[in-house]
């Protein structure tokens, strides 16, 4: 039990503390332009290397998963709303379950 | 341009809000069928806040590792929030005291970091606080709400909604990937490295937290070192 309540509080602080330091710490105006390039680009490095290809393995079975990801992109070029996409990607996936 | 208010925040972060509920319930709803109650599992969520930090906790809790060892594999995928957080800093109003600050970062997560970095300059944090509150609500009450629900639930759409939490990456990152050939360009290369680190023999071995670091590190250094961005927009 002391072993899991120290994790939730390092899970806490490990959260924490890199969205704190750089706002209270870092308020200079970055001037290189290949820093704020690198910033500018980080969030999607981050989301599309977690994103894939651990999507198609995130339903227990590859076809219903990679039809998941073919609609999601598809709405998502067309800009529609990311609740929806989830929400229409999970009942997609979780219908053809029973087919596929 | 019209000053933010926070009314106008709250607008923006409904869509934020359902999102965060439908994943928030996948996680509530793992963690209750990993063996933690849903009063734990929504603690975790109200303190954390973030989606991959806690689906890859939990797995670690579930396989019962050391509590620093959780807490390192945490921070390293978290450690994205602190570039976001210092793209936060540099459009801040540069008078804000430490006490704002201090409030703002726990809510810094990618979709609310999104929609507050295409705000600019004009990011203020009456703004930040109304597009943080109604998805800290959703991602807190969602959890409680699939642990509490978990055994109702069959197991076939337990595991369809393993996909949730992707679709809502890919809502983020696609609209501007269609507008910019550079972004483009930055996706492709991390989700090629991604791939390479997944797929081929002994680099596949590389914990899950560290190849991320890796792949987007390199890149996001690639892709400003070929297109970099020259004007403030």
């Amino acid at each position: 039990m002391l072993n899991f309540i120290l994790t939730i509080i390092i899970m806490m602080l490990a959260s924490y503390l890199p969205r704190v330091i750089p706002l209270v710490f870092v308020r200079k105006e970055i001037k290189s332009v290949f820093l704020k390039s690198v910033l500018a680009y980080m969030p999607y490095a981050v989301l599309a290397s977690l994103t894939f290809p651990s999507i198609f393995y995130s339903t227990g079975n590859l076809i219903t998963a990679s039809i998941g990801t073919v609609v999601a992109l598809v709405m998502s070029i067309f800009k529609v709303n990311m609740a929806i996409v989830a929400v229409v990607c999970v009942a997609l996936v979780y219908g053809l379950g029973f087919v596929i | 341009m019209k000053r933010l208010r926070f009314i106008n925040g709250i607008k923006d972060g409904l869509p934020i809000c359902f999102a965060y509920l439908a994943v928030s319930f996948t996680f509530g709803l793992q963690a209750v069928k990993g063996g933690l109650n849903a009063f734990w599992a929504t603690l975790i969520s109200a303190t954390n806040i973030t989606s991959a930090g806690q689906f890859a906790g939990l797995k670690m809790i579930q396989d019962g590792s050391y509590f620093l060892l959780v807490g390192v594999a945490v921070f390293i995928i978290n450690s994205r929030y602190m570039l976001m957080s210092l793209s936060l800093s540099q459009n801040l109003p540069k008078h804000y005291g430490t006490k704002k600050r201090l409030v703002m970062s726990m809510f810094v997560t990618d979709e609310i970091f999104a929609v507050s970095y295409s705000k600019g300059k004009n990011i203020n944090f009456r703004y930040f606080m109304g597009l943080s509150l109604t998805p800290f609500l959703g991602w807190t009450i969602g959890t409680l709400l699939g642990g509490l629900i978990n055994s109702l639930l069959p197991t076939s759409l337990s595991l369809a909604m393993g996909i949730a939490l992707y679709c809502m990456f890919i809502a983020i990152i696609v609209p501007p990937a269609t507008k910019s050939f550079s972004i483009s360009v930055c996706i492709a290369i991390s989700i090629l490295l991604s791939c390479i680190f997944y797929f081929v023999p002994y680099l596949n071995k590389v914990p899950f937290g560290i190849t991320v670091i890796i792949c987007s590190l390199i890149s996001a250094i690639a892709t400003a070192l070929i297109f970099p961005i020259k004007e403030e927009s």
